[in-house]
């Protein structure tokens, strides 16, 4: 049983990766049926992910899978890759496998007709490939393996259309944020390390579990917040959440894929898997991170124009509410959320990509290239057009802006209801949290009609590019029929439960709470959170009311002027606030992004012009100055002066002793006399 | 066989340059075709010899075990002998050597000028590396040591860029002034040492018992000293690192691939060699300031690499970079939780094995491009040339005109920044591991190299590859069959290795066992 289990999850992770093989490889050859081959293998997949999610209904209390092997070891040192499959990676391995395989399918329509198409299809292979290493891995250093390859892929995918600069520079930026906290998640991970002593999730609760950091929780506190720097990454929590809005130059199906349902979402299902190490400390720091993403982003979005950056910062905003979840505790909310949005968001991002597709024709077809056709402003109208894409797009909708019988409803309820019990419990500021958290949803509700109303509903804002629109082929719509489908409650609540307000059901089955091994009371949580429910709920209808309603005079009965009640706002800056989105990239440019590249071209100048040239170099001229003085003292002194100089006076004597020589007897005679006296003197003084 | 395999490995490359001579005497030296081909089959032929040392290797072998030990005397006099071995240790760098050197006389398929000389002083380059990391005796280590430098001088200075001449010389003072210093310590170790030695074997037995001092300073201390400039020089640590980017920017492809994939290493093979094994007190002593210089190197490197607009002086600084992890990873040796030292240690050889990989391809990649477009600027400079290009972008959209060499850049670019499943993921990974047993702030500081690595690799690759074509370049040609047998084998290994490390690490490991051993035994 195990090794068939094992062998399904081998399949389950490497099908992926042969599509990407096989169609990078023979891409060219195979040419416009490489959709084939990737979604030959992305069935199989997804057929294997079902099998696998078979047993989440099958209760042992045991994972259903958990398996490794050794990958290296140099004696103390070792590696182990390996497999833990319990509920949640089950369920997160049927959404990505699902996700992506509607996401294949409706990207033979969406990309019909690309230059690079089988390479399209292949960059898909190796991102579910990537991600289903996250979700199956059994220890961080391979969730971290797989954390940066999903990075890689996501590079790829956002900088697909790598020719417009705005693509390009948005998959750099996509890419390096996510370093940035892959850094503090690395440095997380060895402390835990050398702390306990593997990196294998189970072993680190169970390291926790009897104390490993008993006395010092500190520690833990911080590695928590250090392996969380990840999920802030590649979940996009403020602060480093600027590079995902920016990430829709990619295509939208990957928008849809990538950056809404799977990929973004590895941060939380990351913070699930280590929930039972993350001490209270760590976690309320998570909480406060969630809350202030949730409610950023919302404000961002209600000023937006680019139907996909709506899209985006609401994205960046229900993320924001699944790590605030996580953070108060609401452990089984957090990822329930995490599932609903995956079916709603991805359904809201196709849905957008049906429009753009459609506009972009329509747009293409007048030989237009100036006009937008992301611009919501170009739209209006379309729901008699695109009746499919308009019905699916108010479902998710619907969902997205909990009101009941839809998805959302239920786990943003839930959410809501563990940042009041919060509140309850600790007092003080964090009333924040459930601010945020029903601020963000009025606000959700308000931006996500606001965008229904301007895309589908009014007059057209162009007759001309209206007349062209048509209704996307069966490949793109009958994904989103099936999403809309799965935004309803009743999937999550079936069998238990078909009452629309009761989140009971097979999910909340078999993501029961969870003990923490770090010092947090679930039971506490789960009772305030019980007791927060009835509250949470009749708040949370109120404020989706009052967010619909307000959309609905802004936009819809045009009561209020949208342009006018922004001009108040824009008295105190508030209108530009949110459309410059916090200003957040100019400050990020400004304090740190300039100011480095400086101190680099600094560093290069010490280096190159000063350091090597001056001082080095110096080192050289030095040696040459000295040389040359020593050989000017060595020949004009030395050799012309003391030398020469024997040879001089030697040449003077010469030349008048030879005087002497005259050849006259009687002078050398004399001459000797002379020379055997003074011996004979000398002599005698000694 | 076995006996004379390290031989061979050495003496190969040896005979094939005296061969060149009776081809240059029937057919004149400017016949290129002779020369390459000769060349081509001697290298090819040490590869094969060192693959067959691999397969024959066995990592549980000491050297005074291993059957391809060869110990003779040489100057019996000076008890100087003829002394080869190998071990755990040596072979990475051995098969490093073998595979770079045969791949640069590929890549240098089309030099014209004086090929005779060319590829003779190559393979007297290749004969003195082997050398290095085949000696166990200090003094013929040291004769090949100096027999490499001559010909990488009139490597760089005869084939080299504009420049050449300048960076010749400057290459080659730095390393002879690194070089002074080891021929100190060589020196001393022989006279302090009793018996009167150069055996690095029998010297790790008797360096211990001196206890000499020069004018009040442990004459162990002053020979690790000795020992570590010779060797900064090399690696090269900050600050004695400015000779790297001028050579490798001036140098020619695959003089540039040398340097960088084999050259570099023999600092750091030559500190756990040499100083590591002999001096161990001294190593636990400096062990911080080796991480501290390691932290430096991986900053400033890095740092200085995102400045440059030349894309083979960004190369150059991203070794400078990449060495740091090695360093960091050796001082671990000192930390006392054994699983921290022996991921620095491994880490650190195993480093030098990938960077060696990863930076030949990224060199052989610059020298591609550059055959084809004459330049290689990111970004042209101010005071270019041509007034009208001064800077602006030197490429740029390259990635729809040229796929296959894009790909192929794209892959080199993250093995560089550290990707995992590529192999320099393993080793940096482990490096910091081990330095953050023993040093947590250091080697925090040090993580900062994971992001700015991936900056300028990252920007480059934009602005040369991503974007609107620059219609400069719309003839530009894809790589072609003798480039792809450049890349192939080392995107075969650098992939390899980094989804299977082991079979490199049980080769590595228990030659640092041993060496960490003996460190430890002094704490």
């Amino acid at each position: 049983m195990e090794n068939y289990s094992t062998t399904l999850a081998l399949l389950n992770l490497f099908l992926p990766l042969l599509s990407f093989v096989i169609l990078i490889f023979f891409g060219k050859k195979i040419g416009n049926a490489a959709h084939w081959v990737a979604l030959v293998l992305i069935s199989i997949t997804l057929g294997i992910a079902i099998s696998i999610f078979a047993n989440v209904f099958v209760n042992t209390g045991l994972p259903i899978l958990e398996t490794s092997v050794p990958w290296f070891s140099t004696g103390s040192f070792s590696i182990s890759l390996g497999f833990l499959i319990n509920n949640e990676a089950a369920i997160m391995l049927l959404v990505v496998a699902l996700i992506s395989f509607l996401v294949h399918f409706y990207s033979v329509g969406y990309m019909k007709g690309d230059p690079r198409y089988s390479r399209y299809f292949a960059y898909l292979g190796i991102f579910t490939f990537s991600m289903n290493g996250i979700v199956l891995a059994d220890s961080l250093i391979m969730m971290y393996i797989f954390w940066e390859l999903v990075g890689l892929s996501s590079y790829l995918l956002i900088g697909f259309w790598f020719e417009k600069e705005s693509a390009a520079n948005a998959c750099k930026k996509a890419f390096l944020t996510n370093r940035v906290g892959d850094i503090g998640m690395f440095i997380g991970i060895m402390i835990l390390f050398f702390t306990i002593g593997t990196f294998q999730i189970n072993g680190l609760v169970e390291g926790v579990h009897n104390g490993a950091f008993a006395g010092n929780m500190n520690l833990l506190t911080i590695a928590g917040i250090l392996v969380f720097m990840g999920a802030v990454g590649k979940s996009a929590q403020f602060p480093l959440h600027i590079w995902l809005p920016d990430a829709m130059e990619g295509p939208t199906p990957v928008s849809a894929l990538i950056h809404a349902a799977t990929m973004v979402a590895a941060g939380v299902y990351m913070v699930v898997r280590i929930f039972p190490i993350l001490t209270p400390g760590a976690l309320e720091f998570i909480a406060v991170v969630g809350g202030i993403t949730a409610i950023m982003a919302a404000i961002i979005a209600i000023t937006q124009n680019d139907i996909k950056r709506v899209l985006a910062y609401s994205t960046v905003s229900q993320l924001g509410y699944m790590i605030m979840a996580l953070g108060v505790g609401a452990y089984q909310a957090g990822f329930f959320h995490l599932t609903t949005h995956a079916m709603f968001k991805a359904c809201l991002f196709l849905c957008s990509g049906s429009v753009i597709h459609a506009m972009h024709h329509a747009l293409h077809k007048l030989k237009d290239h100036d006009t937008d056709p992301q611009d919501m402003s170009n739209m209006g109208g379309l729901r008699d057009k695109m009746p499919i894409t308009f019905w699916a797009m108010l479902i998710a909708t619907l969902a997205i802006s909990g009101v009941p019988f839809f998805s959302g409803f239920l786990s943003k309820d839930a959410i809501l209801a563990g940042t009041l019990s919060y509140y309850h419990l600790h007092h003080g500021w964090t009333i924040f949290l459930p601010i945020a958290g029903f601020g963000a949803a009025v606000i959700t509700a308000f931006y996500m009609f606001r965008l229904i109303f301007l895309t589908f509903f009014g007059k057209p804002a162009n007759e001309k590019v209206y007349a062209h629109i048509h209704e996307s082929p069966f490949q793109m719509t009958f994904p989103l029929i099936l999403l809309a489908g799965l935004s309803f409650a009743l999937f999550f609540t079936l069998p238990l439960s078909v009452n629309p307000i009761d989140n009971h059901g097979w999910f909340t089955e078999a993501v029961p709470m969870i003990e923490n091994a770090a010092g947090l009371d679930m039971h506490a949580v789960e009772e305030g959170i019980h007791h927060a429910h009835y509250t949470a709920m009749g708040i949370s209808l109120t404020v989706a009311a009052i967010g619909i309603l307000l959309a609905v005079l802004f936009y819809l009965l045009r009561k209020v002027d949208a342009a006018k009640v922004a001009g108040v706002a824009n008295k105190l800056g508030l209108y530009n606030l949110s459309f410059n989105k916090f200003y957040i990239d100019e400050i990020y440019n400004f304090i740190i992004y300039k100011p480095f590249l400086t101190i680099s071209w600094l560093c290069s100048k010490l280096d190159w012009d000063v350091y090597d040239q001056k001082f080095v170099d110096g080192w050289g001229w030095l040696t040459l100055k000295l040389s040359d003085k020593s050989g000017e003292v060595d020949y004009n002194w030395l050799d012309q002066k003391v030398v020469d100089g024997f040879g001089k006076i030697t040449q003077y004597f010469g030349k008048n002793l030879k005087l002497t020589q005259n050849g006259v007897v009687q002078n050398y005679l004399l001459g000797g006399m002379l020379g055997v006296l003074l011996l004979i003197i000398l002599i005698q003084q000694f | 066989m076995e006996s004379s395999i390290l031989t061979l490995l050495i003496f190969v490359p040896v005979a094939g340059a005296v061969l060149m001579l009776p081809f240059a005497m029937l057919y004149g030296k400017e016949n290129a075709h002779y020369y390459k081909w000769i060349a081509a089959i001697t290298t090819g032929i040490q590869l094969i010899l060192a693959g067959i040392l691999y397969l024959n290797f066995d990592p549980a072998l000491s050297i005074a075990e291993s059957p391809f030990t060869v110990q003779m005397n040489w100057i019996a006099h000076f008890n100087i002998q003829y002394f080869l071995g190998v071990d755990g240790l040596s072979i990475p760098m051995v098969l490093l050597t073998a595979l770079l050197s045969f791949i640069c006389i590929i890549s240098s398929w089309k030099i014209e000028k004086q090929a005779l000389g060319y590829f003779s002083l190559f393979l007297l380059l290749d004969a003195g590396m082997m050398g290095v990391f085949l000696s166990m005796d200090f003094f013929l280590f040291y004769i090949f040591w100096e027999v490499m430098l001559l010909p990488m001088y009139f490597l760089i200075g005869i084939w080299g860029g504009p420049k050449r001449m300048y960076a010749a010389i400057k290459f080659f003072l730095y390393t002879l002034f690194g070089s002074v210093f080891m021929l100190l310590a060589l020196l001393a170790l022989y006279y302090y040492s009793d018996p009167h030695t150069f055996s690095l074997i029998t010297l790790i037995h008797t360096v211990g018992s001196i206890d000499a001092e020069i004018w009040g300073i442990s004459v162990k201390y002053l020979i690790w000293i000795s020992l570590f400039i010779g060797f900064a020089i090399k690696v090269p640590i900050v600050p004695f690192h400015t000779w790297l980017p001028l050579a490798h920017v001036e140098a020619p492809t695959a003089i540039s691939v040398i340097l960088a994939g084999v050259l570099l290493k023999m600092g750091t093979y030559g500190l756990l060699r040499i100083s590591y094994p002999l001096l161990p007190g001294e190593v636990v002593n400096f062990a911080y300031m080796l991480a501290v210089l390691g932290v430096i190197n991986i900053i400033w490197g890095a740092t200085n690499a995102i400045a440059q607009i030349d894309m083979k002086k960004m190369v150059a600084y991203s070794s400078v970079s990449h060495m740091g992890y090695v360093l960091l990873g050796m001082a671990a040796v000192i930390s006392d939780s054994p699983a921290g030292a022996q991921a620095g240690m491994n880490g650190a050889v195993m480093q030098m094995f990938n960077h060696g990989t990863i930076t030949a391809m990224l060199f052989l990649l610059v020298g591609m491009i550059y055959e084809r477009a004459h330049h290689r600027w990111i970004i042209f400079p101010n005071d270019y040339e041509k007034p009208e290009l001064a800077g602006q972008q030197g490429f740029g959209g390259l990635g729809a005109k040229v796929p296959v060499y894009t790909g192929f850049v794209a892959f080199a670019f993250f093995a560089g920044l550290g990707l995992p499943a590529l192999s320099g993921f393993i080793s940096e990974a482990m490096c910091f591991i081990g330095g953050f047993s023993v040093f947590r702030t250091l080697t925090i500081i040090g993580t900062l190299g994971i992001l700015l690595n991936a900056i300028y690799f990252l920007r480059a690759y934009q602005r040369i590859f991503l974007g609107p074509l620059n219609e400069a370049y719309k003839d530009l040609t894809d790589i072609s069959h003798r480039e792809l047998f450049t890349l192939i084998p080392l995107v075969v290994l650098i992939l390899f290795l980094g989804v299977y490390p082991a079979p490199l690490l049980d080769m590595i490991s228990p030659a640092m066992d041993g060496i960490i051993k003996i460190v430890q035994s002094v704490i």
